[in-house]
């Protein structure tokens, strides 16, 4: 209903924002308020939020749509500190980084044998990739935990970490950057007499970083993020992430009451990591934006 | 620009042909040896993981999906029950029938309303950017894009606070005189509030609407439309994956000719003729990306019902994945759950050949066009 709403009244203006619009002083102004309104929409929600987190409950309640607190209280992140939040935030911490470096390191290996060896079954194992990728993630829920608890890692870090080690779409993005680099680069090594992976180590992946990067990033982003994944491949509470421990605070496991203070404190410490490596790699971001939604 | 982005769907048909064509350089015989081995290794850990944990599962849950396996023991030692659990939910009417049917009406307004809302949204937020006279572009760009780096926890979390029965939501609607509902508590369905306003009455409903029933549910409750609830969930979700989207449309608009545009103005062209014939054209392959990667998401709808709802209220926000994974966790039947994610599975793969066909390129050129900028990188 308010979705219609909204979409109606913003085509209107935007018709005018085609890069010919005429750059007359009304369309600019109208224009521009335009901007500021979908900045607010997308803002102001996280403003809310890091006000909120320094409310007390009933300020919370009782005035939703201010930002700022009447008194101000670190109550909701002191409560954090009493519940799990830490070894949540530890755990999220030990899987991101893990899982970080496991894939960068795997997901060149086979980009660059994909680029750049040659190998019987290349294009057999290129194609097989490419067909996994458009294997919906959810389809997977069940299946993984089932062989989760046949290899007998259920419920362990393992478990949590080795089944997102390697993925489709990181290896493409590798492949892609590898076959843009010049062949004669690690000719000049091989003649020298160093081996595929010393030249692949210390020649190419170099090379590459930029790639590397991107990947490092989307794969932090994705691992520090997941979700369904850490639901059916471990149920411990010591092996709670920080979405899988953050969830359980929406369903009130902390008892009664609404806390929103705490939620939105919870929310807010969870975000900031993925906030400050957004900020530092901005371009990375938006360069593999397209690759990181291919994985849904 | 695009060749910066991964492997889009599109595009894969270009890097199938590419691979398939072999190595580039055989002429240097001498270089090449030894990489046959060293070019297995190197693709090992990465094909023994998915083989582990892709492959197997799928092949295990299609067992699983046919026996009569209860979660305790290994599946293998399950007993073979055929399409038992299939004809469960596909079969005679049953309440798992009906509660799959009510997740597939629940999602299928998901995925009918979000769809082409944020691939709109996406859209007007590109076409904002790419004004060459904008202040502030970057800091613009950033604050569209960051909720689609922000964890879907995060930010269901704060949705739940906004649309509160006293939330934030309800507090711009009260400027308004509107008084808002208790959004994800709310299970009335749009569609029948809609007919309520128009005179049917909602308490005593059309006969022949609640008399008929179509996999366990009734005609009546199959044109409920999504509950306010659902709605919530619509908004979260629009508004969160705009950002994503906008940045294929700005990559794709950046592509387009600066001549094209000024042969278009003078030619006389207003700016809405503009847009319609040379900027959407131009961003024909794009749609076509932003569509099928929204289809494929919406589709599997998960997280946000597992933080906010759990299906609730009433099931008007259950989804076909949640379903999936409440039937063999919660309730214990791995067999209808695993069932009913291969039914998702086969309802995805259909609608994305539909749209596949429906969106297909009339011309085989600009196919063409992208396996070559493809092969160029």
């Amino acid at each position: 209903m308010t979705s219609t709403l909204t979409g109606r009244k913003l085509t209107g203006p935007a018709d005018t924002s085609t890069p010919t619009a005429r750059r007359g002083i009304g369309v600019g102004w109208l224009f521009y308020l335009v901007v500021i309104f979908f900045a607010l929409v997308y803002l102001f929600p996280f403003i809310l939020q890091i006000g909120t987190s320094f409310k007390t409950d009933p300020d919370a309640t009782a005035h939703s749509l201010n930002p700022l607190p009447t008194t101000w209280t670190l109550d909701a992140f002191r409560q954090l500190s009493q519940v799990d939040f830490p070894l949540w935030f530890t755990n999220s911490v030990v899987v991101t980084v893990c899982v970080t470096l496991g894939r960068v390191f795997f997901d060149s290996l086979a980009g660059y044998a994909l680029a750049r060896l040659h190998f019987r079954g290349r294009a057999a194992i290129g194609g097989a990739f490419i067909a996994i990728m458009a294997v919906p993630g959810v389809v997977l829920l069940i299946p993984k935990y089932l062989v989760l608890v046949q290899l007998g890692i259920y419920d362990t870090y393992f478990g949590m970490i080795i089944p997102l080690l390697a993925d489709a779409a990181g290896i493409f993005i590798m492949r892609q950057f590898f076959v843009n680099i010049p062949v004669e680069v690690e000719e000049a090594a091989r003649i020298d007499g160093a081996s595929v992976f010393r030249t692949f180590w210390s020649v190419v992946l170099p090379m590459a970083r930029p790639a590397v990067i991107t990947l490092s990033i989307l794969s932090f982003q994705g691992s520090w993020n997941e979700l369904s994944h850490f639901i059916v491949s471990a149920q411990s509470p010591k092996l709670y992430t920080l979405t899988k421990g953050v969830a359980t605070l929406s369903s009130g496991a902390l008892g009664s009451g609404q806390q929103f203070p705490l939620k939105m404190a919870a929310a807010l410490l969870m975000t900031i990591p993925v906030a400050i490596v957004f900020f530092i790699f901005q371009r990375q971001f938006v360069r593999g934006a397209g690759a990181g939604a291919v994985k849904g | 620009m695009s060749v910066d982005f991964g492997p889009s769907i599109e595009q894969n048909i270009g890097l199938a042909a590419s691979l398939s064509k072999g190595p580039p350089n055989n002429r240097k015989g001498a270089l090449t040896k030894g990489q046959g081995k060293a070019g297995w290794l190197f693709v090992a850990p990465s094909v023994v993981i998915i083989l582990l944990f892709l492959i197997l599962p799928v092949l295990a849950s299609l067992w699983v999906s046919v026996s009569d396996w209860s979660g305790k023991g290994s599946p293998l030692s399950a007993h073979w029950v055929g399409l038992k659990n299939y004809d469960a939910l596909l079969g005679k009417p049953s309440l798992s029938q009906k509660n799959m049917a009510t997740s597939y009406r629940n999602i299928f307004y998901y995925v009918l309303l979000v769809v082409p809302l944020q691939t709109i949204l996406a859209l007007i937020l590109a076409l904002v950017l790419n004004r060459q006279r904008l202040r502030g572009k970057g800091f613009f760009r950033t604050t569209f894009y960051f909720p689609s780096v922000t964890s879907s926890v995060a930010i269901s979390l704060v949705f739940l606070f906004l649309f509160q029965a006293s939330g934030a939501i309800n507090a711009i609607l009260a400027w308004f005189g509107i008084n808002g509902p208790n959004w994800f508590a709310d299970p009335r369905g749009v569609l029948h509030l809609i007919l309520g306003g128009l005179g049917v009455d909602l308490n005593n409903p059309p006969a022949w609407l609640t008399g008929h029933k179509f996999f366990s549910l009734t005609w009546w409750d199959w044109v409920a439309g999504p509950s306010i609830a659902m709605c919530s969930i619509i908004i979260l979700a629009i508004w969160t994956t705009g950002g994503t989207f906008m940045l294929m449309f700005l990559a794709a608009m950046q592509d387009i000719p600066e001549d094209m545009m000024e042969a278009a103005k003078v030619d006389g062209a207003t700016p809405w003729q503009a847009f319609m014939r040379v900027v959407v054209p131009a961003l024909k392959p794009t749609f076509f990306l932003v569509i099928t990667l929204g289809l494929i998401g919406t589709w599997q709808m998960f997280d946000q019902v597992f933080i906010l709802s759990q299906g609730a209220p009433q099931g008007t926000t259950l989804t076909p994945a949640y379903l999936s994974y409440q039937a063999s966790f919660k309730d214990g039947k791995w067999g209808q759950g695993a069932a009913i994610s291969f039914i998702l599975f086969a309802v995805i793969i259909v609608f994305s050949l539909v749209q596949r066909f429906v969106m297909r390129d009339k011309k085989t050129i600009s196919r063409r066009h992208r396996i070559a900028t493809w092969e160029k990188s």
